[in-house]
């Protein structure tokens, strides 16, 4: 158990810089998931907390002690790979006992160990086997395996469930969170998938072109998200943008699209005028009699709810999440409650709160 | 939406499949193959059973195909006093000796450079692969009075190590090792390192087992190689002691009058008989090799 400290860490291949000084303190026992598009760093950044890369800058604490110039093997951690990158000719009590056997541990310990996790991870009868003759599933848990065994001090997950079908990807995400709190194991996780972030992690780092972009739990980044890009990341489907200004001396918007909707938490600084980028999360909008005219060109029945794609009459596209069947085409009223805008300035994209009373 | 019609479309290509065979009869297949295997078999068939006739038939001018009743003295004669004077025996062995050291030498040496050019970073390790593989556009014969020469002053003419060692490096091998070794995911040395691993541990405990199919298979062909090697032999190896079966075979083989053709047939099919051997033994392996494939 442990808690992980970086601090300023960058990364450059070359000219190419992919880490632009990334700080975070992880606690003791946390849960942190690392969320991003393709190419934001954000493998990058759990290869440099493996010590699988060296970063240009910046340091790794691990329990309050510097890791930045150890090796891997040195750092006492354990890493989930994305293609488990079990050892092909050997079974899969040897593949979980192997970094025991290296670092000299007596047969009998390693025995110990492995049985124990085996138990834990329900694979017992998998012992003698050899990685081909796993299912998706199963490998993952030896993978998973071969990590407590070690008993490390962090775990690393490097997109281990991008492998496995659907539904499987979500028995083992409810397992690998079950299995993490249970061991109380400081546990870093990397994954592309906003669900993924959502449902595993106690806080999410979300990463945008190599930077933090937000890091917080999964509900603030969803209720309060610091910039555009973390607002349109997470949520499913995504946030409405719409373009405004800041009018009424900073109390309300005046959308392109036609109406000026009152902030209902308080004004915002800044001068009338200011150009905004005003959020909405689709399941936020109501069909209501009085509201601006979309006009539907997509509907996605989707069961328990109905996904409605259109346009506002100045152009700008909306998406509407709605409980139940809706109507299929036409043009429909919606209203944009003004309780739950989310407000950006356009340029930069940052979030812009009430100012303090 | 109809019953029928999903059961006509699954019809269709079920109805279509027996007739790929079409109408072309067995045994045309089997006539080319035939012509096949006597074109290759001939030649080693004249062979086994002039070694079971006298001097005198094969010395008339006729080629026998049926067996003779002198297989057991010309193979007795063959293994006694061989050709020459040097025992089929001792040739044999001196053949086995370099065989066997050729392969696994070359196979040793090209597994390690192989290793070292996949998975370290170092200076000139690029000049050094390309150097490697250079040499492979150049044929043995090329370099092989410097070569002799330097056998010869480091005093190992009529030696196994002289027999040996100018041919134990292995450029082939070594390109093939290269190749499988990066078919290897960057995820085992990932895994490896984490696990504490060292380079030498992870060569042994993890590259050495996944290269055996492709060892196996290269020892099959070196072995042969090996085995078959003639230029060299003939060059560095003048003595009885180191003379191998493929050079005393030619050394048999005097003037039309004084071979004795019986003997020389019976000395080919025992120089046949361990590469066969290897062949036949490691192809289990081979095939065990490759449907134990486990990437």
């Amino acid at each position: 158990m442990a808690t992980l400290d970086l601090s300023g860490v960058q990364k450059a291949f070359g000219a190419t810089r992919v880490l632009h000084g990334v700080d975070l303190a992880v606690a003791d026992g946390e849960m942190i998931v690392i969320v991003g598009a393709s190419g934001c760093g954000k493998s990058t950044l759990l290869r440099i907390v493996a010590g699988l890369e060296t970063p240009t800058a910046g340091s790794v604490r691990i329990g309050g002690r510097d890791v930045t110039a150890l090796e891997p093997a040195d750092r006492d951690i354990a890493m989930v790979f994305q293609n488990y990158a079990l050892y092909p000719h050997m079974s899969v009590a040897q593949n979980m006992g192997y970094g025991l056997k290296i670092r000299g541990l007596p047969r009998p310990e390693i025995d110990r160990r492995v049985r124990d996790a085996a138990a834990l991870l329900g694979i017992e009868a998998l012992l003698d086997r050899r990685p081909r003759q796993l299912s998706g599933g199963q490998r993952q848990r030896v993978a998973m395996g071969r990590a407590i065994v070690r008993e490390p001090k962090l775990f690393l997950f490097d997109e281990p469930l991008s492998n496995l079908d659907a539904k499987l990807r979500v028995q083992m995400r409810a397992e690998i969170r079950r299995l993490q709190k249970r061991l109380g194991v400081t546990s870093l996780f990397v994954t592309h998938d906003q669900i993924e972030a959502m449902t595993l992690g106690d806080r999410l780092v979300v990463m945008h072109q190599g930077h933090a972009a937000q890091v917080a739990t999964p509900m603030e980044i969803f209720e309060r998200p610091a910039d555009t890009y973390v607002a349109g990341f997470i949520g499913s489907p995504a946030m409405n943008f719409l373009e405004g200004v800041l009018a009424g001396g900073g109390r309300a918007v005046a959308l392109r699209a036609g109406p000026t909707i009152p902030f209902a938490d308080g004004p915002r600084p800044g001068p009338d005028g200011l150009p905004l980028t005003i959020g909405l999360r689709p399941e936020h909008l109501r069909l209501e009699a009085g509201g601006l005219p979309l006009a539907i060109d997509l509907a996605e029945p989707l069961g328990s709810e109905t996904v409605l794609h259109g346009r506002l009459p100045d152009g700008e596209a909306l998406v509407i999440r709605l409980a139940g069947p809706a109507p299929r085409d036409g043009t429909l009223p919606v209203t944009l409650p003004a309780e739950h805008l989310h407000v950006f300035v356009a340029e930069g994209g940052r979030r812009l709160d009430p100012a303090p009373a | 939406m109809s019953t029928t019609e999903t059961t006509r479309g699954l019809a269709l290509p079920a109805e279509a499949a027996p007739h790929r065979q079409g109408p072309r009869p067995d045994w045309v297949a089997h006539a080319v193959l035939l012509l096949g295997v006597l074109l290759f078999f001939l030649p080693i068939w004249i062979v086994l059973m002039g070694s079971t006739h006298d001097a005198a038939t094969i010395g008339r001018g006729e080629v026998p195909l049926l067996p003779g009743g002198h297989a057991l003295e010309n193979y007795r004669a063959a293994l006694e006093q061989g050709g020459a004077g040097v025992p089929v025996g001792r040739m044999l062995f001196n053949s086995t000796v370099m065989a066997l050291a050729i392969a696994v030498g070359k196979i040793a040496i090209s597994i390690i450079s192989a290793y070292a050019v996949v998975f370290f970073r170092f200076p000139f390790r690029q000049l050094a692969f390309w150097s490697i593989f250079i040499t492979l556009m150049l044929p043995v014969e090329v370099r092989i009075f410097p070569t002799f020469k330097v056998v010869s002053d480091l005093g190992l003419v009529n030696t196994y190590a002289g027999l040996i060692i100018p041919i134990i490096a292995s450029a082939t091998a070594t390109l093939l090792f290269r190749q499988f070794f990066l078919t290897i995911p960057d995820e085992f040395v990932e895994a490896a390192k984490m696990d504490g691993a060292g380079p030498v541990r992870f060569f042994l405990d993890v590259v050495l087992p996944l290269s055996r199919t492709n060892m196996a298979a290269l020892f099959v062909i070196l072995f042969v190689y090996g085995w078959n090697q003639y230029l060299w032999p003939l060059l560095v190896a003048t003595s009885a002691d180191v003379e191998t079966i493929v050079i005393g075979m030619v050394k048999m083989i005097g003037s039309e009058a004084n071979t004795d053709w019986n003997i020389v047939m019976a000395t080919c099919v025992l120089a046949l008989l361990p590469p066969v051997a290897v062949v036949v033994l490691m192809q289990r392996w081979f095939v065990k090799g490759l449907t134990e494939t486990e990437k």
